[in-house]
Protein backbone atom coordinates (compact mmCIF):
# COMPACT_ATOMS: atom_id res chain seq x y z
CA UNK A 1 0.00 0.00 0.00
CA UNK A 2 1.06 3.34 -0.60
CA UNK A 3 0.35 5.19 2.55
CA UNK A 4 1.27 8.76 1.41
CA UNK A 5 -1.45 7.91 -1.33
CA UNK A 6 -3.69 6.97 0.72
CA UNK A 7 -3.41 10.01 3.47
CA UNK A 8 -3.45 12.55 0.63
CA UNK A 9 -7.09 11.39 0.52
CA UNK A 10 -7.73 13.12 3.62
CA UNK A 11 -8.19 16.74 4.37
CA UNK A 12 -6.32 17.81 6.98
CA UNK A 13 -5.86 21.80 8.19
CA UNK A 14 -2.16 21.49 10.14
CA UNK A 15 -1.51 23.26 13.15
CA UNK A 16 2.07 25.16 13.46
CA UNK A 17 2.65 23.17 16.67
CA UNK A 18 2.34 19.38 17.46
CA UNK A 19 -0.55 17.73 19.44
CA UNK A 20 1.77 14.87 20.54
CA UNK A 21 5.18 15.29 22.34
CA UNK A 22 6.94 12.16 23.08
CA UNK A 23 9.54 11.82 25.83
CA UNK A 24 12.96 12.36 23.81
CA UNK A 25 14.61 10.89 27.22
CA UNK A 26 12.42 7.45 27.00
CA UNK A 27 12.03 7.03 23.57
CA UNK A 28 15.87 6.71 23.66
CA UNK A 29 15.66 3.70 25.85
CA UNK A 30 12.97 2.55 24.52
CA UNK A 31 13.17 -1.13 23.43
CA UNK A 32 10.46 -1.59 21.11
CA UNK A 33 9.22 1.69 20.18
CA UNK A 34 5.71 0.38 19.16
CA UNK A 35 4.29 3.77 18.20
CA UNK A 36 6.35 3.32 15.05
CA UNK A 37 4.23 0.24 14.22
CA UNK A 38 0.52 0.84 15.50
CA UNK A 39 0.39 4.42 13.86
CA UNK A 40 -2.39 4.02 11.22
CA UNK A 41 -0.53 7.57 9.54
CA UNK A 42 3.08 6.85 9.72
CA UNK A 43 3.31 9.46 12.01
CA UNK A 44 6.36 8.30 14.32
CA UNK A 45 9.94 7.45 12.62
CA UNK A 46 12.99 7.11 14.59
CA UNK A 47 15.87 8.99 13.40
CA UNK A 48 18.98 6.31 14.43
CA UNK A 49 21.68 9.56 13.83
CA UNK A 50 19.48 12.29 15.76
CA UNK A 51 18.65 9.41 18.33
CA UNK A 52 15.23 10.92 18.14
CA UNK A 53 11.63 10.17 17.20
CA UNK A 54 10.72 11.92 14.33
CA UNK A 55 7.08 13.60 14.70
CA UNK A 56 5.32 14.07 11.51
CA UNK A 57 2.13 15.06 13.19
CA UNK A 58 0.27 16.61 10.38
CA UNK A 59 -0.87 13.44 9.02
CA UNK A 60 -2.27 12.67 12.50
CA UNK A 61 -5.58 11.12 12.16
CA UNK A 62 -5.96 11.53 15.60
CA UNK A 63 -6.73 7.64 17.06
CA UNK A 64 -4.95 7.96 20.05
CA UNK A 65 -3.43 4.37 19.66
CA UNK A 66 0.07 5.71 20.23
CA UNK A 67 -0.51 6.94 23.32
CA UNK A 68 -1.95 4.32 24.53
CA UNK A 69 0.64 1.53 23.24
CA UNK A 70 3.57 3.69 24.35
CA UNK A 71 5.01 1.42 27.11
CA UNK A 72 6.35 4.18 29.32
CA UNK A 73 3.58 5.75 28.79
CA UNK A 74 5.46 9.25 28.70
CA UNK A 75 3.63 10.54 25.52
CA UNK A 76 1.84 13.68 25.63
CA UNK A 77 -1.21 13.60 23.68
CA UNK A 78 -3.87 15.73 23.18
CA UNK A 79 -6.39 16.72 20.57
CA UNK A 80 -5.66 19.33 18.16
CA UNK A 81 -7.16 22.67 18.29
CA UNK A 82 -10.77 22.67 16.96
CA UNK A 83 -10.13 24.25 14.12
CA UNK A 84 -7.31 22.18 13.17
CA UNK A 85 -6.44 18.37 12.42
CA UNK A 86 -7.85 15.74 9.82
CA UNK A 87 -11.72 15.76 8.74
CA UNK A 88 -13.07 12.94 7.92
CA UNK A 89 -16.25 13.29 5.12
CA UNK A 90 -16.78 9.50 4.86
CA UNK A 91 -15.88 8.05 7.94
CA UNK B 1 -28.98 29.88 37.14
CA UNK B 2 -26.27 30.80 39.83
CA UNK B 3 -23.43 33.66 39.60
CA UNK B 4 -21.10 31.55 37.15
CA UNK B 5 -21.78 33.14 33.45
CA UNK B 6 -22.07 30.83 30.44
CA UNK B 7 -24.21 28.32 32.69
CA UNK B 8 -26.53 25.72 31.26
CA UNK B 9 -28.54 22.48 32.05
CA UNK B 10 -26.57 19.89 30.62
CA UNK B 11 -23.42 20.26 28.83
CA UNK B 12 -22.72 16.94 26.86
CA UNK B 13 -18.85 16.84 25.64
CA UNK B 14 -18.86 15.07 21.93
CA UNK B 15 -21.42 14.89 18.95
CA UNK B 16 -21.41 11.71 18.21
CA UNK B 17 -24.39 9.41 18.37
CA UNK B 18 -23.94 8.93 21.98
CA UNK B 19 -23.87 13.02 22.46
CA UNK B 20 -26.55 13.44 20.36
CA UNK B 21 -29.51 11.20 21.40
CA UNK B 22 -28.55 12.64 25.23
CA UNK B 23 -28.85 16.21 23.97
CA UNK B 24 -31.47 15.29 22.20
CA UNK B 25 -33.58 13.49 25.06
CA UNK B 26 -32.57 16.77 27.39
CA UNK B 27 -33.94 19.21 25.12
CA UNK B 28 -37.10 17.55 24.52
CA UNK B 29 -38.03 17.87 28.27
CA UNK B 30 -37.65 21.21 28.21
CA UNK B 31 -33.99 21.65 29.07
CA UNK B 32 -30.82 23.56 27.79
CA UNK B 33 -28.42 21.17 26.20
CA UNK B 34 -25.37 22.11 24.85
CA UNK B 35 -23.31 19.97 22.90
CA UNK B 36 -19.65 20.78 22.44
CA UNK B 37 -17.72 19.11 19.15
CA UNK B 38 -14.12 18.94 18.42
CA UNK B 39 -14.54 18.58 14.73
CA UNK B 40 -15.54 21.14 12.35
CA UNK B 41 -19.15 19.10 12.26
CA UNK B 42 -20.44 16.09 13.64
CA UNK B 43 -19.01 13.08 12.60
CA UNK B 44 -15.65 15.02 11.22
CA UNK B 45 -13.79 12.71 13.80
CA UNK B 46 -15.86 9.85 13.58
CA UNK B 47 -14.88 6.33 11.42
CA UNK B 48 -17.08 3.10 11.98
CA UNK B 49 -17.40 0.26 9.65
CA UNK B 50 -20.41 0.35 9.00
CA UNK B 51 -24.39 0.38 9.57
CA UNK B 52 -26.53 1.74 12.10
CA UNK B 53 -28.92 -0.52 13.72
CA UNK B 54 -32.65 0.76 12.42
CA UNK B 55 -34.39 -0.39 16.10
CA UNK B 56 -32.32 2.00 18.30
CA UNK B 57 -31.98 4.88 15.47
CA UNK B 58 -35.73 4.74 15.54
CA UNK B 59 -36.14 4.99 19.31
CA UNK B 60 -34.80 8.81 18.91
CA UNK B 61 -35.59 9.30 14.76
CA UNK B 62 -38.96 7.02 14.77
CA UNK B 63 -39.19 8.77 10.90
CA UNK B 64 -35.58 8.74 10.03
CA UNK B 65 -35.68 6.78 7.40
CA UNK B 66 -37.54 9.63 5.25
CA UNK B 67 -35.02 12.14 5.61
CA UNK B 68 -31.85 10.30 6.89
CA UNK B 69 -28.83 10.13 4.50
CA UNK B 70 -28.93 5.88 4.41
CA UNK B 71 -26.70 4.84 1.87
CA UNK B 72 -27.92 0.73 1.54
CA UNK B 73 -30.35 -1.43 3.55
CA UNK B 74 -28.39 -4.78 4.65
CA UNK B 75 -29.93 -8.17 3.01
CA UNK B 76 -27.11 -10.10 3.24
CA UNK B 77 -24.48 -11.18 5.98
CA UNK B 78 -21.37 -12.80 4.62
CA UNK B 79 -18.95 -14.62 7.08
CA UNK B 80 -15.78 -15.26 5.50
CA UNK B 81 -12.66 -17.27 6.88
CA UNK B 82 -10.12 -16.54 4.82
CA UNK B 83 -7.12 -18.86 4.52
CA UNK B 84 -3.85 -18.12 2.93
CA UNK B 85 -5.51 -18.26 -1.02
CA UNK B 86 -8.53 -20.40 -0.21
CA UNK B 87 -12.24 -19.44 1.58
CA UNK B 88 -15.00 -20.76 3.94
CA UNK B 89 -18.14 -18.59 3.40
CA UNK B 90 -21.22 -18.61 5.23
CA UNK B 91 -24.13 -16.55 3.84
CA UNK B 92 -27.35 -15.34 5.49
CA UNK B 93 -29.76 -13.52 2.79
CA UNK B 94 -33.54 -12.02 3.94
CA UNK B 95 -35.75 -9.05 2.81
CA UNK B 96 -37.70 -8.49 6.20
CA UNK B 97 -40.01 -5.27 5.93
CA UNK B 98 -37.90 -3.59 8.33
CA UNK B 99 -34.12 -4.00 7.64
CA UNK B 100 -31.92 -4.91 10.56
CA UNK B 101 -29.54 -2.35 9.58
CA UNK B 102 -28.19 0.45 6.80
CA UNK B 103 -25.10 1.01 5.60
CA UNK B 104 -24.04 5.24 6.10
CA UNK B 105 -21.16 7.44 5.96
CA UNK B 106 -20.62 8.73 9.32
CA UNK B 107 -19.72 12.31 7.73
CA UNK B 108 -22.77 12.68 6.75
CA UNK B 109 -24.93 10.78 9.29
CA UNK B 110 -23.92 11.94 12.27
CA UNK B 111 -24.16 15.48 10.70
CA UNK B 112 -27.84 15.00 10.09
CA UNK B 113 -28.23 13.83 13.99
CA UNK B 114 -26.87 16.78 14.90
CA UNK B 115 -29.23 18.90 12.39
CA UNK B 116 -32.45 17.19 13.68
CA UNK B 117 -30.53 17.71 17.02
CA UNK B 118 -30.42 21.60 16.47
CA UNK B 119 -33.86 21.65 14.92
CA UNK B 120 -35.37 20.75 18.52
CA UNK B 121 -33.22 23.38 20.56
CA UNK B 122 -29.87 21.46 20.76
CA UNK B 123 -26.76 24.05 20.68
CA UNK B 124 -24.33 22.53 18.90
CA UNK B 125 -20.81 24.38 19.13
CA UNK B 126 -18.39 23.12 16.57
CA UNK B 127 -14.97 23.43 16.43
CA UNK B 128 -14.15 23.34 20.29
CA UNK B 129 -11.94 21.24 22.14
CA UNK B 130 -13.27 20.62 25.94
CA UNK B 131 -9.30 20.22 27.84
CA UNK B 132 -10.53 19.79 31.04
CA UNK B 133 -13.37 19.66 33.56
CA UNK B 134 -13.80 21.76 35.95
CA UNK B 135 -14.49 20.25 39.24
CA UNK B 136 -15.67 21.99 42.83
CA UNK B 137 -15.51 20.29 45.73
CA UNK B 138 -15.12 16.44 43.99
CA UNK B 139 -17.92 18.03 41.64
CA UNK B 140 -18.22 18.08 38.38
CA UNK B 141 -19.19 22.00 37.24
CA UNK B 142 -18.20 22.84 34.17
CA UNK B 143 -15.97 22.28 31.25
CA UNK B 144 -12.48 24.11 30.41
CA UNK B 145 -12.37 25.14 26.69
CA UNK B 146 -9.38 26.61 24.50
CA UNK B 147 -11.82 29.73 24.37
CA UNK B 148 -13.82 30.07 27.07
CA UNK B 149 -15.18 27.93 30.40
CA UNK B 150 -18.80 26.95 30.59
CA UNK B 151 -20.83 25.32 33.55
CA UNK B 152 -23.37 22.78 33.82
CA UNK B 153 -25.65 21.11 36.69
CA UNK B 154 -24.89 17.83 34.67
CA UNK B 155 -21.98 17.15 31.90
CA UNK B 156 -22.21 13.74 30.31
CA UNK B 157 -18.93 12.69 28.82
CA UNK B 158 -19.83 11.71 25.00
CA UNK B 159 -15.82 12.14 24.34
CA UNK B 160 -15.10 8.76 22.19
CA UNK B 161 -12.80 5.83 23.04
CA UNK B 162 -9.69 8.09 24.40
CA UNK B 163 -12.01 9.64 26.94
CA UNK B 164 -9.30 12.05 28.17
CA UNK B 165 -12.18 13.69 30.42
CA UNK B 166 -13.22 9.92 32.22
CA UNK B 167 -9.50 9.60 32.81
CA UNK B 168 -8.55 13.65 34.67
CA UNK B 169 -11.26 12.80 37.01
CA UNK B 170 -10.36 9.00 37.70
CA UNK B 171 -13.77 7.09 36.67
CA UNK B 172 -11.29 5.00 34.48
CA UNK B 173 -7.20 4.00 34.80
CA UNK B 174 -5.10 4.08 31.78
CA UNK B 175 -6.44 2.37 28.61
CA UNK B 176 -3.89 -1.70 28.21
CA UNK B 177 -3.33 -1.79 24.52
CA UNK B 178 -4.85 -5.06 24.67
CA UNK B 179 -8.44 -3.71 25.20
CA UNK B 180 -8.70 -1.65 22.37
CA UNK B 181 -8.68 -2.57 18.50
CA UNK B 182 -6.80 0.04 15.95
CA UNK B 183 -9.14 0.17 12.78
CA UNK B 184 -8.45 1.32 9.34
CA UNK B 185 -10.33 1.53 6.78
CA UNK B 186 -10.57 2.37 2.85
CA UNK B 187 -13.87 3.70 1.29
CA UNK B 188 -13.50 2.55 -2.01
CA UNK B 189 -15.69 4.71 -5.16
CA UNK B 190 -17.02 1.85 -7.63
CA UNK B 191 -19.83 1.95 -9.86
CA UNK B 192 -23.14 1.35 -8.50
CA UNK B 193 -24.09 -1.02 -10.81
CA UNK B 194 -20.93 -3.46 -10.17
CA UNK B 195 -21.77 -3.28 -6.75
CA UNK B 196 -25.16 -4.31 -7.47
CA UNK B 197 -23.24 -7.23 -9.70
CA UNK B 198 -20.56 -8.17 -7.44
CA UNK B 199 -22.80 -8.77 -4.16
CA UNK B 200 -25.94 -9.96 -6.24
CA UNK B 201 -28.20 -7.27 -4.67
CA UNK B 202 -30.29 -4.13 -6.12
CA UNK B 203 -30.32 -0.96 -6.07
CA UNK B 204 -30.96 0.21 -2.11
CA UNK B 205 -30.00 -2.91 -1.07
CA UNK B 206 -26.56 -3.49 0.66
CA UNK B 207 -24.00 -6.68 1.83
CA UNK B 208 -21.92 -7.21 4.72
CA UNK B 209 -18.86 -8.77 5.20
CA UNK B 210 -17.47 -10.55 8.18
CA UNK B 211 -13.68 -11.15 7.58
CA UNK B 212 -11.66 -13.69 9.92
CA UNK B 213 -8.84 -14.62 9.30
CA UNK B 214 -6.14 -14.01 6.20
CA UNK B 215 -3.72 -11.77 7.12
CA UNK B 216 -4.83 -12.02 10.71
CA UNK B 217 -4.62 -15.51 10.52
CA UNK B 218 -3.36 -16.26 14.38
CA UNK B 219 -4.16 -12.55 15.79
CA UNK B 220 -7.25 -10.96 17.56
CA UNK B 221 -8.82 -8.86 14.92
CA UNK B 222 -11.71 -8.95 12.04
CA UNK B 223 -12.14 -7.16 9.05
CA UNK B 224 -15.28 -6.39 7.15
CA UNK B 225 -16.87 -4.91 3.98
CA UNK B 226 -19.81 -2.65 3.86
CA UNK B 227 -21.32 -1.56 0.64
CA UNK B 228 -22.62 1.76 -0.12
CA UNK B 229 -24.77 3.07 -2.70
CA UNK B 230 -21.74 3.86 -5.10
CA UNK B 231 -18.83 3.36 -2.24
CA UNK B 232 -17.52 0.21 -0.77
CA UNK B 233 -15.97 0.31 2.79
CA UNK B 234 -13.37 -2.06 3.71
CA UNK B 235 -11.06 -2.10 6.43
CA UNK B 236 -10.11 -4.27 9.82
CA UNK B 237 -9.76 -3.98 13.16
CA UNK B 238 -6.57 -5.28 14.94
CA UNK B 239 -6.37 -5.23 18.74
CA UNK B 240 -3.62 -3.01 19.51
CA UNK B 241 -0.76 -5.46 21.36
CA UNK B 242 -0.59 -7.62 18.28
CA UNK B 243 1.18 -4.47 17.10
CA UNK B 244 3.45 -3.79 20.27
CA UNK B 245 6.12 -5.84 19.34
CA UNK B 246 6.00 -6.92 15.85
CA UNK B 247 7.04 -5.17 12.42
CA UNK B 248 3.01 -5.90 11.59
CA UNK B 249 1.74 -2.43 10.32
CA UNK B 250 -2.05 -2.30 10.57
CA UNK B 251 -2.32 -0.69 6.69
CA UNK B 252 -0.05 -3.38 5.60
CA UNK B 253 -3.25 -6.03 7.05
CA UNK B 254 -5.73 -4.66 5.13
CA UNK B 255 -3.56 -4.68 2.35
CA UNK B 256 -2.96 -7.78 2.43
CA UNK B 257 -6.88 -8.64 3.13
CA UNK B 258 -7.70 -6.64 -0.10
CA UNK B 259 -5.53 -8.49 -2.21
CA UNK B 260 -7.04 -11.75 -0.92
CA UNK B 261 -8.28 -13.82 -4.08
CA UNK B 262 -11.57 -14.22 -2.05
CA UNK B 263 -12.02 -10.20 -1.91
CA UNK B 264 -10.13 -8.80 -4.43
CA UNK B 265 -12.69 -9.19 -7.61
CA UNK B 266 -14.87 -6.78 -4.91
CA UNK B 267 -13.22 -3.96 -5.12
CA UNK B 268 -11.34 -4.87 -8.31
CA UNK B 269 -11.10 -1.59 -10.60
CA UNK B 270 -12.07 0.69 -7.60
CA UNK B 271 -10.48 4.19 -6.44
CA UNK B 272 -9.62 5.09 -3.04
CA UNK B 273 -11.46 8.04 -1.81
CA UNK B 274 -11.35 8.18 1.67
CA UNK B 275 -8.51 6.65 4.15
CA UNK B 276 -9.14 6.28 7.88
CA UNK B 277 -8.43 5.53 10.89
CA UNK B 278 -9.78 5.26 14.86
CA UNK B 279 -9.39 2.93 18.10
CA UNK B 280 -12.74 0.50 18.96
CA UNK B 281 -13.16 0.06 22.87
CA UNK B 282 -12.93 -3.87 23.18
CA UNK B 283 -12.23 -3.99 26.93
CA UNK B 284 -15.92 -5.08 27.07
CA UNK B 285 -17.81 -5.51 30.53
CA UNK B 286 -14.66 -6.19 32.99
CA UNK B 287 -13.11 -2.91 31.44
CA UNK B 288 -16.05 -0.61 31.72
CA UNK B 289 -15.10 2.74 34.12
CA UNK B 290 -17.23 4.16 36.70
CA UNK B 291 -20.18 5.40 34.66
CA UNK B 292 -21.57 8.18 36.54
CA UNK B 293 -20.26 10.94 39.51
CA UNK B 294 -21.05 14.26 41.34
CA UNK B 295 -22.33 16.19 38.28
CA UNK B 296 -20.99 13.84 35.18
CA UNK B 297 -22.16 10.97 33.65
CA UNK B 298 -20.37 8.88 30.83
CA UNK B 299 -21.52 7.04 27.65
CA UNK B 300 -21.26 6.17 24.70
CA UNK B 301 -17.53 4.73 23.07
CA UNK B 302 -16.22 6.75 25.95
CA UNK B 303 -18.02 4.10 28.45
CA UNK B 304 -16.69 1.21 26.61
CA UNK B 305 -19.77 0.41 25.54
CA UNK B 306 -19.21 -1.83 22.28
CA UNK B 307 -20.74 -5.64 21.90
CA UNK B 308 -17.53 -6.82 19.79
CA UNK B 309 -19.24 -10.16 19.30
CA UNK B 310 -21.97 -8.43 17.31
CA UNK B 311 -20.73 -5.69 15.77
CA UNK B 312 -22.83 -3.28 17.90
CA UNK B 313 -21.52 -0.02 18.83
CA UNK B 314 -23.72 2.90 17.72
CA UNK B 315 -26.88 1.41 18.82
CA UNK B 316 -25.27 0.84 22.63
CA UNK B 317 -23.93 4.76 21.94
CA UNK B 318 -27.38 6.13 21.21
CA UNK B 319 -29.17 4.06 23.75
CA UNK B 320 -26.73 5.01 26.70
CA UNK B 321 -27.28 8.68 25.65
CA UNK B 322 -31.03 8.03 26.15
CA UNK B 323 -30.58 7.11 29.45
CA UNK B 324 -27.89 9.24 30.71
CA UNK B 325 -30.62 12.22 28.96
CA UNK B 326 -33.55 10.61 31.02
CA UNK B 327 -31.53 10.32 34.27
CA UNK B 328 -30.60 14.19 33.52
CA UNK B 329 -33.70 14.66 33.26
CA UNK B 330 -34.47 13.60 36.27
CA UNK B 331 -31.89 15.19 38.41
CA UNK B 332 -32.84 18.52 37.02
CA UNK B 333 -36.42 18.38 37.80
CA UNK B 334 -35.16 17.35 41.33
CA UNK B 335 -31.98 19.92 41.50
CA UNK B 336 -30.00 16.66 42.68
CA UNK B 337 -26.94 16.06 40.69
CA UNK B 338 -25.29 14.13 43.05
CA UNK B 339 -23.33 10.43 42.58
CA UNK B 340 -26.21 9.05 43.90
CA UNK B 341 -28.93 10.81 41.93
CA UNK B 342 -27.12 9.85 38.76
CA UNK B 343 -26.67 6.55 39.94
CA UNK B 344 -29.94 5.87 38.35
CA UNK B 345 -28.13 5.78 34.98
CA UNK B 346 -26.10 2.96 35.90
CA UNK B 347 -28.97 1.29 37.14
CA UNK B 348 -31.41 1.92 34.20
CA UNK B 349 -28.14 0.79 31.87
CA UNK B 350 -27.44 -2.40 33.53
CA UNK B 351 -31.56 -3.00 33.62
CA UNK B 352 -30.76 -2.20 29.35
CA UNK B 353 -29.88 -4.94 26.56
CA UNK B 354 -26.34 -2.54 26.66
CA UNK B 355 -25.07 -3.78 30.05
CA UNK B 356 -26.61 -7.13 29.95
CA UNK B 357 -25.15 -7.93 26.97
CA UNK B 358 -21.67 -6.67 27.65
CA UNK B 359 -22.18 -9.48 30.93
CA UNK B 360 -23.22 -12.20 28.89
CA UNK B 361 -19.68 -11.68 26.89
CA UNK B 362 -17.26 -10.28 29.73
CA UNK B 363 -14.99 -13.48 29.40
CA UNK B 364 -15.03 -13.74 25.84
CA UNK B 365 -11.99 -11.28 25.27
CA UNK B 366 -9.98 -13.39 27.70
CA UNK B 367 -10.47 -16.46 26.08
CA UNK B 368 -9.68 -14.89 22.59
CA UNK B 369 -6.76 -13.24 24.42
CA UNK B 370 -5.27 -17.09 25.71
CA UNK B 371 -6.55 -18.87 22.54
CA UNK B 372 -5.88 -16.66 19.62
CA UNK B 373 -3.31 -18.40 17.99
CA UNK B 374 -5.36 -21.88 17.85
CA UNK B 375 -9.05 -20.68 17.48
CA UNK B 376 -8.19 -17.74 15.01
CA UNK B 377 -5.13 -19.80 13.03
CA UNK B 378 -5.48 -23.23 13.44
CA UNK B 379 -8.82 -24.23 13.66
CA UNK B 380 -9.92 -21.36 10.76
CA UNK B 381 -7.30 -23.31 8.55
CA UNK B 382 -8.79 -26.67 9.54
CA UNK B 383 -12.73 -25.41 8.09
CA UNK B 384 -10.84 -25.10 5.03
CA UNK B 385 -8.85 -27.72 4.61
CA UNK B 386 -12.26 -29.52 5.71
CA UNK B 387 -13.68 -28.14 2.40
CA UNK B 388 -10.99 -28.06 0.59
CA UNK B 389 -11.10 -32.71 1.58
CA UNK B 390 -14.56 -32.45 0.73
CA UNK B 391 -14.99 -31.14 -2.40
CA UNK B 392 -11.48 -32.95 -3.95
CA UNK B 393 -11.62 -35.32 -6.66
CA UNK B 394 -8.35 -37.51 -6.70
CA UNK B 395 -9.20 -40.66 -7.02
CA UNK B 396 -8.49 -41.19 -3.29
CA UNK B 397 -11.57 -43.20 -1.43
CA UNK B 398 -13.29 -40.68 0.81
CA UNK B 399 -12.86 -43.01 3.57
CA UNK B 400 -9.24 -42.70 3.57
CA UNK B 401 -9.78 -38.85 3.64
CA UNK B 402 -11.78 -38.48 6.02
CA UNK B 403 -9.73 -40.39 8.43
CA UNK B 404 -6.54 -38.58 6.98
CA UNK B 405 -8.54 -35.17 8.12
CA UNK B 406 -9.27 -36.59 11.59
CA UNK B 407 -5.84 -37.50 11.89
CA UNK B 408 -4.32 -34.47 11.21
CA UNK B 409 -6.37 -32.23 13.05
CA UNK B 410 -5.52 -34.51 16.51
CA UNK B 411 -2.03 -34.28 15.58
CA UNK B 412 -2.16 -30.54 14.95
CA UNK B 413 -3.87 -30.03 18.42
CA UNK B 414 -2.94 -33.45 20.55
CA UNK B 415 -5.01 -34.98 22.92
CA UNK B 416 -4.58 -32.26 25.76
CA UNK B 417 -4.46 -29.13 23.17
CA UNK B 418 -8.27 -30.27 22.24
CA UNK B 419 -9.21 -31.30 25.95
CA UNK B 420 -8.47 -27.72 26.68
CA UNK B 421 -9.96 -26.00 23.72
CA UNK B 422 -13.33 -27.94 24.54
CA UNK B 423 -13.01 -26.92 27.96
CA UNK B 424 -12.69 -23.43 27.36
CA UNK B 425 -15.41 -23.03 24.49
CA UNK B 426 -18.25 -24.75 26.85
CA UNK B 427 -17.05 -22.95 29.98
CA UNK B 428 -16.96 -19.83 27.47
CA UNK B 429 -20.70 -21.00 26.31
CA UNK B 430 -21.64 -21.63 29.92
CA UNK B 431 -20.95 -18.39 30.73
CA UNK B 432 -22.92 -16.74 28.00
CA UNK B 433 -26.30 -18.96 28.53
CA UNK B 434 -26.47 -19.52 31.45
CA UNK B 435 -24.11 -17.72 34.22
Amino acid sequence: MNLDKNLATLKYTPDTKSHLQPCSEDCRVCKNRPCINACPAGVYEWLEDKQKLLVKYENCLECGACRIICEKKSLKWEYPKGTKGVVFKKG
Amino acid sequence: MNDKGNKTDVIIVGGGPAGISAAITVARAGYEAIVIERGSFAGSKNVFGGAIYTESVKELFPEFEKSAPLERKNIEHKFAILGENDSTIVSYRNTPETPVSYSVIRGKFDRWMAEEAKKEGVIVAEETVVRELIQEQGKVIGVKTELEDYYADIVILADGVNSLLAKQIGLRKDIEPKDVAVSVKEVIKIDKQKINDRFLINDDEGCIYTLFGGSMLGKLGLGFVYTNKDSISIGLGITLDELSSTGIKPYELLEDIKGHPSIAPLIKDGEIVEYSAHLIPEGGYKKMPKLFSDGVMVVGDAAMLVNNMHWEGTNLALKSGILAGETAILALKEKDFSKKSLKRYDKKLKQSFVIKDLYTYRNLMDVMHNKRKIFMDIYFKKINAFFEMFTSVNGIPKRKLYWQFICDFIKSRGICGLTSDVWAVVKLVWSVLIK
